[in-house]
């Protein structure tokens, strides 16, 4: 262990930021895109059944398979690493955003525009705001995936983890697959946690009791 | 500033019908003014909550005009219409995630008032509601179902709108708590001069609260009329049906006039005519007083046994002895304000004059058993109402007018 570090330790670190860095923009652009597409098609809600549709047969494609079909489109390295996992990680959140806005009540949503809230009034202020749960836990879904498969990343060249696993597969040396494992996974665990600590700061009170925790 | 004559809603000609034909409401024509309490009753299906969500554009009319103010809902933005008009639902609808304070204030907020007007507003109205002030820092889910609607009524009313619209807010509470509710709008609604437009099915609450009650059946307006009105007439054998012929029965006192139970044919005499007659009059018809009216059969007095016995050798005609002042009731009063104080006078009976002060008949106390009796039991009881027996026009006594 302690030769492992002292031999691979500055490159555990660096491969460890790359994972990071690919899967953060990745996931960071998944919600931006997914988050919005989510709430526009509750109200578009034939059109949602044909993007949910598209998002879920695009989650079938193999992740080797995607990486590889970018590599025509955006050459290699980290930014066709990054388009595939975005697209991994939309589906989760997309789904999860439409839930969530589904399963808002429709009493507070009858409320909210009844007493003469916009439509977008009503979703910044009542409808995100309920839907927040569901939403986070299709975040934290998409973050552990694209953390995990960021890893298979390194086949096209995008670097992180993978390379060590890579490494490790191709010279029979067991400690570089697992010293690149171990961390995949502690960085997985830990950014779950992290969203965890978001969720809960993000989602609404709606006691004291709460509020005192 | 709008005429505050003109009607506050006008729905005319308004028809909601959904695609494939289902008509929710057809020829809707309702006038509601200033102050009303209007409440829309009918069963399930009626298109009451159709009529009242097409006030603030919940839903759309697919055929007619509906004046707010005299102007057509249909011009103006439907956002800005719906900050001008209260809205308290069955479910409350308090957001969960604000505190009493913010669900109060939501629409002062949405209309950019100040902080400091806000937080007055909000201890203003959560005083009228009997909640104290603390309160405004507490969530919804940490109140009793009626406190949550209470906040829910003064919500709708927080940015000081003139209309209230209410979808059966009480549906979901217990009986007591409904009924303490019912006191506090009702009480809300008069004090601070709202107009109230009130989805219910239950006619209890309706009769209690209306001033107009507006029964659909079907999409159709059936009846619209006044709670005693409604009680009194009811327009078809559905109206009847939705009362309940138990509290048909049970408002008759209240809405039955003097006129409806008063015996005819009262034992009168006019003042020309000699003590002589009057005491034959008397005995042929078993009575101990006479009504004295006078050739045109105006009410002007009466006699009695006492005084024609004291004054008999001194006097002759009945006018000498007869007495003015005397207790009588208009035949159009209501029976329910009148039986009480011909039972706290003591009185056997009671003259019934019409508007024109003649003379029609006498109630009894035994018309009024009748009448308590049919309350209770039914209506089983067989009346007397054409003939005045001997026994039913005893002592009057020195009676003044009421």
């Amino acid at each position: 262990m302690g030769d492992f570090l002292a031999q691979h330790g500055a490159e555990l670190l660096v491969k460890t930021w790359e994972q990071l860095y690919i899967s953060a923009i990745s996931l960071g652009l998944g919600i931006l895109v997914a988050v919005p597409l989510g709430v526009v098609l509750t109200r578009l809600p034939k059109t949602a059944k044909v993007v949910i549709a598209l998002a879920s047969m695009l989650q079938t494609v193999p992740s080797l398979a995607l990486l590889a079909l970018m590599i025509p489109l955006f050459g290699i390295g980290q930014v066709p690493a990054i388009v595939a996992l975005f697209i991994y990680s939309l589906l989760p959140i997309l789904r999860n955003t439409y839930i969530g806005m589904q399963d808002v009540s429709p009493v507070l949503k009858d409320a909210a525009k009844g007493m003469g809230m916009t439509p977008v009034q009503s979703i910044v202020q009542v409808e995100l705001p309920m839907a927040m749960p569901v939403i986070m836990a299709g975040i934290r879904l998409s973050a552990v995936y694209v953390i995990a498969w960021a890893t298979l990343a390194s086949y096209i060249g995008a670097g992180g983890l993978g390379d060590l696993i890579f490494s490790g597969l191709n010279l029979f040396q067991p400690a570089l697959i697992i010293g690149g494992t171990v961390p995949v996974t502690i960085l997985a665990l830990a950014v779950d946690w992290l969203l965890g600590r978001l969720e809960k700061r993000l989602t609404p009170r709606t006691s004291r009791k709460e509020a005192a925790q | 500033m709008t005429n505050e004559e003109e009607p506050i809603v006008q729905y005319q000609d308004v028809n909601k019908i959904y695609r494939g034909g289902n008509v929710a409401v057809e020829h809707i024509n309702l006038t509601i003014d200033r102050g009303d309490f209007v409440c829309l009753i009918g069963t399930s299906g009626s298109g009451k909550t159709t009529t009242m969500r097409m006030i603030n554009r919940m839903l759309e009319p697919t055929g007619g005009t509906i004046l707010f103010k005299g102007k057509d809902i249909h011009q103006q933005d439907p956002v800005a219409l719906r900050r001008r008009i209260g809205y308290v639902i069955q479910n409350v609808g308090l957001m969960p995630h604000m505190t009493l304070y913010e669900n109060i204030t939501l629409v002062p907020k949405l209309l950019k008032w100040p902080e400091a007007k806000r937080r007055a507003k909000a201890e203003e109205l959560i005083k009228m509601v009997e909640l104290p002030e603390s309160f405004l820092d507490r969530y919804p889910a940490e109140l009793s179902g009626g406190q949550q609607q209470r906040i829910g009524v003064i919500r709708a009313l927080a940015a000081n709108q003139d209309l209230i619209l209410m979808d059966e807010p009480f549906g979901a509470l217990d009986p007591i708590t409904r009924e303490s509710l019912q006191e506090l709008v009702k009480h809300l609604q008069q004090e601070l001069g709202k107009t109230v437009v009130f989805v219910t099915h239950d006619m209890d609450e309706a009769l209690k609260l209306a001033t107009k009650i507006v029964v659909m059946d079907a999409g159709h307006i059936i009846q619209t009329a006044t709670p005693t009105a409604l009680l009194q007439h009811p327009a078809t054998a559905f109206v009847r049906e939705l009362i309940g012929e138990e509290r048909l029965i049970q408002a008759r006192a209240d809405v039955t006039t003097v006129g409806a139970i008063m015996l005819k044919n009262p034992v009168a005499i006019t003042p020309g005519k000699s003590l002589h007659e009057a005491i034959q009059l008397m005995r042929d018809r078993r009575v101990d007083t006479l009504l004295v009216v006078d050739d045109n059969n105006y009410l002007k007095g009466f006699i009695d046994i006492e005084s024609l016995t004291r004054q008999y050798a001194q006097s002759t005609a009945v006018s000498d002895i007869m007495q003015t002042k005397l207790f009588y009731v208009h035949e159009s009063a209501l029976l329910r304000d009148s039986v009480d104080r011909i039972l706290k006078r003591g009185l056997k009976y009671v003259p019934v004059v019409d508007a024109e002060n003649k003379l029609k008949g006498i109630v009894t106390r035994s018309a009024l058993v009748d009448m308590v009796y049919d309350t209770i039991w039914g209506e089983n009881a067989d009346h007397d109402e054409t003939e005045a027996g001997p026994d039913h026009q005893p002592q009057a006594g020195g009676e003044r007018h009421g």
